[in-house]
């Protein structure tokens, strides 16, 4: 479903197909940069990727390499200092919605675009009810506060929350951890969205609550008929949830394809990296968890061809040249140009 | 929320008991014997050793400390030196002018102070930050007589818009209000600039917080947001800095009706220490004391009204 797309040609060809729907959502080529006191930070270069509709897709990578900023990119809420410098995202068959007004992209968020933050403690406010909350969300309706009371009180029965009617009158602290987030889910999927973003949703709670979580959001996931982005990086989740998987690394994306490509076939130096140091992969007691040598590399210069050289045990004189992708096997691409050499 | 209301009445009870016992060590401690003040440089030996036993200023010290408490909780303050009406009378007749004079600058505080500082958050860092940011530290800055006094010149001498002294005709309630706007102006211009202040450094941190970004998410208005989810979490600390500057503002009373010659508990106080008639600064320090108590009880229960996680927090 994914494809190289080197130019425009190519990509046009895609979405004229006739046997291929548009995707939920897809990004194309998207740059975006952040001007800071000390220089120009390039947080997103050439991301593109797309989330074919009904289809879980996930986002894996360290802390800093632009999940967060892919997010605020396709959610319209980028800081006041960033800038998309380059690239659209499309949503569904809508044209680039990096053009919108801030009054149009406001329009798409909480009815075609929802989000589940990753803290539960902090995504609710500690002042009003959660009742208020969910019925503020529907806003946009015609219902009367009863009718939105009755579809909040819908939404916390389907996310197995006991009690809803009484729920609604309590604040978000007399909730736990995980009845928090099941809210959070049940606020977002309430509009019954296009594109669910899913930010870390599990990461803040404890193993039995995040498999329950997950169950619960794939379970609804498949009944509202959303795609959704999600951004992770416990890589047993991914693998557990997601069909296709994007592996991002210093605002690039290295290597993207379904979940079962990847990892029966992880292509990029990087991607491979990353599986090694899953500690759920260790076969025997080690005495040191084993770790990716060197930091990211500083993103207000960033290095000449790949981007991951300076950490690589593969990298080559060459990797300083411009790189292109590769496509390893029909849908999966790897961002390096040794891709075939190592792989084979 | 009962709870809640109880202990922070117990406490402010508490703080009043512990207010009394200063007062009472103050007037005890104070060289000089009221019953020879009281009496006048001709009094004789036995006119003086009678009066004192009358005050009941030969009993020990936790005898008078006990009738002073007793008698004060049944309201009575005794009687003022000079004119020997009841103290209680007296203050409270003069109370209600400067609980208007202070009422009506935390109105100004906060109608202006609020405000501003939601809109210099929301333009951080813009112009209309900046300007805002001079003038509330300016205000805070000036001191509140020297305000009083321009203002006076400015508005009552120059312009004649408002009147320069007096607080109106009584029974005259616009002209009563006249005569409270520069007063109160005085009293509340740098309170203004600190709410401002307070309300802007409270609404940033808000807005930063995880819950707004949710609210975005969900595409609700932005003018919803910072006034109905960020300003009910930024307002917090303003209402309990309210309760404190309520006592700065009652002791800015002093000079406010000074300079203004408006009737009021300051004055009050200021010729009741210059004459030495000191059961009636008990009694009005007292009540002004109690007073402050219970604003500050009334603002920590506006807290506990305003944040679920307050009342939650004492049950």
């Amino acid at each position: 479903m994914s494809s190289i797309r080197g130019s425009r040609g190519a990509e046009m060809t895609m979405t004229t197909d006739q046997n291929t729907p548009a995707p939920a959502l897809d990004i194309d080529a998207l740059s975006v940069s952040f001007a800071t006191d000390g220089g120009t930070l390039h947080a997103l270069k050439d991301v593109s990727f797309s989330v074919p509709k009904g289809r879980i897709t996930g986002i894996v990578g360290e802390s800093g390499c632009g999940k967060s900023t892919l997010i605020n990119a396709i959610l319209g809420l980028l800081a006041d200092n960033g800038e998309v410098t380059g690239g659209a995202i499309r949503l569904g068959e809508s044209a680039d919605i990096t053009k919108l007004t801030p009054r149009q992209m406001r329009d798409l968020r909480g009815l075609q675009i929802s989000t589940v933050f990753q803290d539960p403690m902090g995504a609710l406010n500690p002042v009003l009810s959660v009742g208020k909350q969910m019925r503020d969300i529907q806003y946009r309706s015609n219902l009367s506060k009863r009718e939105k009371d009755a579809r909040s009180v819908e939404m916390l029965r389907q996310v197995r929350i006991p009690d809803p009617e009484k729920r609604l009158t309590q604040y978000p602290h007399e909730f736990s951890g995980g009845m928090k987030q099941r809210v959070a889910i049940a606020m977002a999927l309430m509009m019954r969205p296009q594109l669910l973003i899913a930010d870390e949703p599990t990461t803040a709670l404890d193993a039995t609550l995040e498999v329950a979580t997950i169950e619960l959001l794939k379970e609804l996931q498949q009944e509202i008929g959303c795609a959704v982005l999600f951004i992770s990086h416990h890589l047993g989740v991914i693998a557990e949830l997601c069909d296709d998987m994007i592996v991002m690394y210093a605002g690039e994306v290295v290597e993207q394809g379904s979940v079962r490509q990847i990892f029966r076939n992880p292509s990029h130096p990087y991607t491979r990296a990353l599986l090694d140091c899953d500690p759920a992969r260790l076969h025997e007691r080690v005495k040191h968890l084993p770790t990716i040598p060197g930091t990211l590399p500083d993103l207000r210069n960033r290095p000449k061809g790949c981007v991951f050289q300076a950490r690589c045990a593969l990298a080559k004189p060459e990797c300083g040249q411009p790189v292109t992708s590769v496509e390893v096997t029909p849908g999966h691409i790897a961002r390096c140009i040794r891709t075939n050499e190592v792989t084979a | 929320m009962f709870a809640y209301a109880m202990r922070r009445l117990g406490l402010g009870a508490t703080i009043i008991l512990v207010a009394m016992m200063i007062l009472f060590s103050m007037i005890y401690l104070i060289p000089g014997d009221p019953a020879s003040v009281a009496l006048g440089p001709r009094a004789t030996p036995e006119m003086i050793a009678e009066l004192r036993s009358r005050m009941g200023l030969d009993d020990p010290v936790l005898v008078q400390f006990w009738n002073f408490v007793s008698s004060a909780v049944q309201g009575n303050l005794g009687v003022e030196a000079l004119s020997g009406r009841p103290v209680l009378t007296v203050v409270m007749e003069q109370l209600p002018f400067t609980l208007a004079m202070v009422l009506c600058s935390i109105t100004w505080a906060v109608l202006l102070g609020i405000p501003l500082g939601c809109i210099a958050a929301v333009k951080r860092g813009g112009f209309v930050d900046r300007v805002i940011g001079v003038l509330s530290v300016a205000v805070i800055a000036v001191p509140s007589f020297v305000v009083a006094i321009y203002a006076l010149l400015l508005f009552a001498v120059h312009l004649k818009w408002l009147p320069a002294i007096g607080a109106g005709e009584s029974g005259n309630l616009k002209s009563q209000l006249m005569a409270l706007i520069l007063p109160s102006l005085a009293v509340g211009l740098g309170w203004i600039g600190y709410i401002a202040r307070l309300v802007r450094a409270s609404m940033l941190e808000t807005l930063e917080a995880g819950h707004i970004r949710t609210a975005r998410a969900f595409g609700l208005p932005e003018r919803w947001i910072i006034y109905n989810y960020a300003l009910r979490i930024a307002i917090l600390p303003t209402v309990t800095l309210l309760g404190v500057g309520i006592g700065h503002m009652l002791s800015s009373s002093v000079f406010a009706e000074i300079v203004f010659a408006r009737p009021g508990i300051g004055k009050l106080v200021y010729e009741a220490i210059s004459t030495r008639n000191y059961p009636l600064v008990t009694g009005a320090v007292l009540v002004t004391t109690a007073f402050f108590v219970l604003v500050n009880v009334l603002a920590d229960l506006v807290i506990g009204l305003l944040d679920p996680r307050v009342r939650a927090s004492f049950n």
